[in-house]
C-alpha cells in the first residue's frame, strides 16, 4: 500500500483553497470521466482516483486528518487513539455517497481505506458529487480483448476464458471480424447497491498469417502465372481457404486480370453457409534468364509481330 | 413495440431518486423517446444504460441536458470515426501487401 499524494492528484498546491480544489477536480473529472472515455481501459481507476482525492480535501476535517497523518498513514489509528479529539468514527450520517459516485461501488484504494476507515460508510456526505445512499446503479461494463488467428474464425468453434476470476464458454461464430466487439450480459462489474451487474463487451483481435487479405466477407490473393500459360492459356491450380481449386486461364490474360470465385470467401457472421467471395488477381511472370534457343525464339515472335 | 420490455418512468423515477420532469425533460431536449400507454409513460428497457449515464454525468460532471446531449454526439462521431479508421486500414492493408 502506498501513500497518495491527493494534492498531486487534483494538480493543486498544499496550500489551495476549496474553490480550487473544486475546480480542479471538476476540470479533471470532466477530462477522465469513464462514461466519455468508453474505450480508455484505466479510465475508471483515474477517475476513481480523481474522486477521491476530491472526497478527502474538498472537507475541511477530512482534509485535516489528511495534512497531519497523511505520510504517516501506517500509524493514523495509534495517534487518533492516543487522545485525539476529533473522531473519524464509521457510520456517518446517513445518504453518504454510494460507490464514491463511481461505477463499481466502494472501490477505495487500500491508502485511502487505511486512513479513513473503509470507504464510502466514514464520510457523512462529503462529496459534491455523492449519489443517494441506497440508488441502485448497474455495475461498470468490463471490456476484455481476444486474439485469434484468422484460420480459428474460419469455423464457428468454442473457447473458455477467464475475465475477472470467471470462466466463461463462448462459442465464437464463424467470420467474427477483426475490432468486432460481442456483448456478454452479467459479466461486468458488480452493481452498485444491489443494481444489476454491468455487462462484458469482448473484442477481438484477428491476426493473419495467411496469404490471403480479407475485406469483409471477402478474400484476397495474389496467384503467380508463368507468361506461356498467360499467352496460350492453360489450367492451373490455386490455394482458396479451405482448400485447392483448378482454374482454366483463358489464352491472352493480362497482367493483373482479375479473377472471382463467388462463395469461396470468408464465412458470413452468423449466416451458416453463407460465404463471401474470393478475388484473384494474376500476376504474370516474365522469364528473367533465357536460354540462347529461348532469345532466339522470342526475337523471331518480336518480328513476327512487327511485320 | 412490445410492452414487455417497456419500463414506467414512475419506477424510474422512485429507483434513481429523480423527479418526472427529468424525463420530461430528456424527452424534449430528445435524450430519450417515451411510450405512451393509457396514461402512463414508459422508457425502453434498452434505453436505462443511457439514461443511467446521463444520471452519472449530471451528477459527477455537473453537466447540463444539453451539454450531455454534445456529448452523446460527440462520441457517436468517434465511434464511428474510429469504425471507419479501422476499415480504412484494413483495406490498406491489401494494397500494401
Amino acid at each position: 500500500m502506498e501513500y497518495i499524494d491527493y494534492y498531486k492528484v487534483l494538480g493543486v498546491k498544499k496550500d489551495a483553497t476549496e474553490a480550487e480544489i473544486k475546480k480542479a477536480y471538476r476540470k479533471l473529472a470532466r477530462k477522465h470521466h469513464p462514461d466519455i472515455n468508453p474505450d480508455a481501459k484505466d479510465a475508471e481507476k483515474k477517475f476513481q482516483q480523481i474522486n477521491e482525492a476530491n472526497q478527502v480535501l474538498s472537507d475541511p476535517e477530512n482534509r485535516k486528518k489528511y495534512d497531519k497523518y497523511g505520510k504517516d498513514w501506517k500509524h493514523a489509528e495509534e495517534f487518533e487513539k492516543a487522545g485525539q479529539q476529533r473522531q473519524y468514527s464509521s457510520g456517518g450520517p446517513a445518504g453518504g455517497f454510494g460507490g464514491g459516485g463511481n461505477f463499481s461501488g466502494g472501490d477505495f484504494s487500500d491508502f485511502f481505506e487505511s486512513m479513513f476507515g473503509g470507504g464510502a460508510s466514514s464520510f457523512g456526505g462529503a462529496s459534491s458529487g455523492s449519489r443517494g445512499g441506497s440508488r441502485q446503479f448497474k455495475g461498470q461494463d468490463f471490456q476484455a480483448e481476444m486474439r485469434l488467428e484468422l484460420r480459428e474464425v474460419y469455423e464457428t468453434h468454442k473457447r473458455t476464458i477467464t475475465v475477472n476470476g470467471k470462466t466463461i464458454r463462448l462459442t465464437i461464430p464463424a467470420g467474427v471480424a477483426d475490432g468486432q466487439a460481442i456483448k456478454i450480459p452479467g459479466y461486468g462489474g458488480e452493481g452498485a447497491n444491489g443494481g444489476p451487474k454491468g455487462d462484458l463487451f469482448l473484442t477481438f483481435t484477428i491476426d493473419n498469417r495467411t496469404s490471403f487479405q480479407r475485406d469483409g466477407d471477402n478474400l484476397y490473393a495474389t496467384v503467380d502465372i508463368d507468361l506461356y500459360k498467360a499467352v496460350l492459356g492453360g489450367e492451373i491450380t490455386v490455394d482458396t481457404f479451405d482448400g485447392k481449386v483448378k482454374l482454366k486461364v483463358p489464352s491472352g490474360t493480362q497482367n493483373s486480370t482479375k479473377v472471382k470465385l463467388k462463395g469461396k470467401g470468408f464465412p458470413v457472421y452468423k449466416k451458416e453457409g453463407s460465404f463471401g467471395d474470393l478475388y484473384l488477381t494474376y500476376q504474370v511472370l516474365i522469364p528473367s534468364e533465357l536460354t540462347e534457343k529461348q532469345k532466339e525464339l522470342f526475337t523471331e515472335l518480336a518480328n513476327l509481330s512487327a511485320s | 413495440m412490445n410492452t414487455e420490455s417497456l419500463v414506467p418512468v414512475t419506477v424510474l423515477c422512485t429507483h434513481y431518486r429523480v423527479e418526472m420532469s427529468f424525463f420530461s425533460n430528456l424527452e424534449e431536449i430528445g435524450l430519450v423517446e417515451l411510450e405512451s400507454i393509457e396514461e402512463t409513460q414508459y422508457i425502453p428497457s434498452g434505453k436505462i444504460g443511457e439514461v443511467e449515464k446521463i444520471i452519472r454525468m449530471q451528477q459527477d460532471l455537473n453537466l447540463n441536458l444539453e451539454a450531455i446531449d454534445v456529448v452523446f454526439n460527440l462520441l457517436d462521431k468517434v465511434n464511428g470515426l474510429q469504425n471507419e479508421l479501422h476499415s480504412v486500414r484494413q483495406r490498406l492493408r491489401i494494397y500494401e501487401s
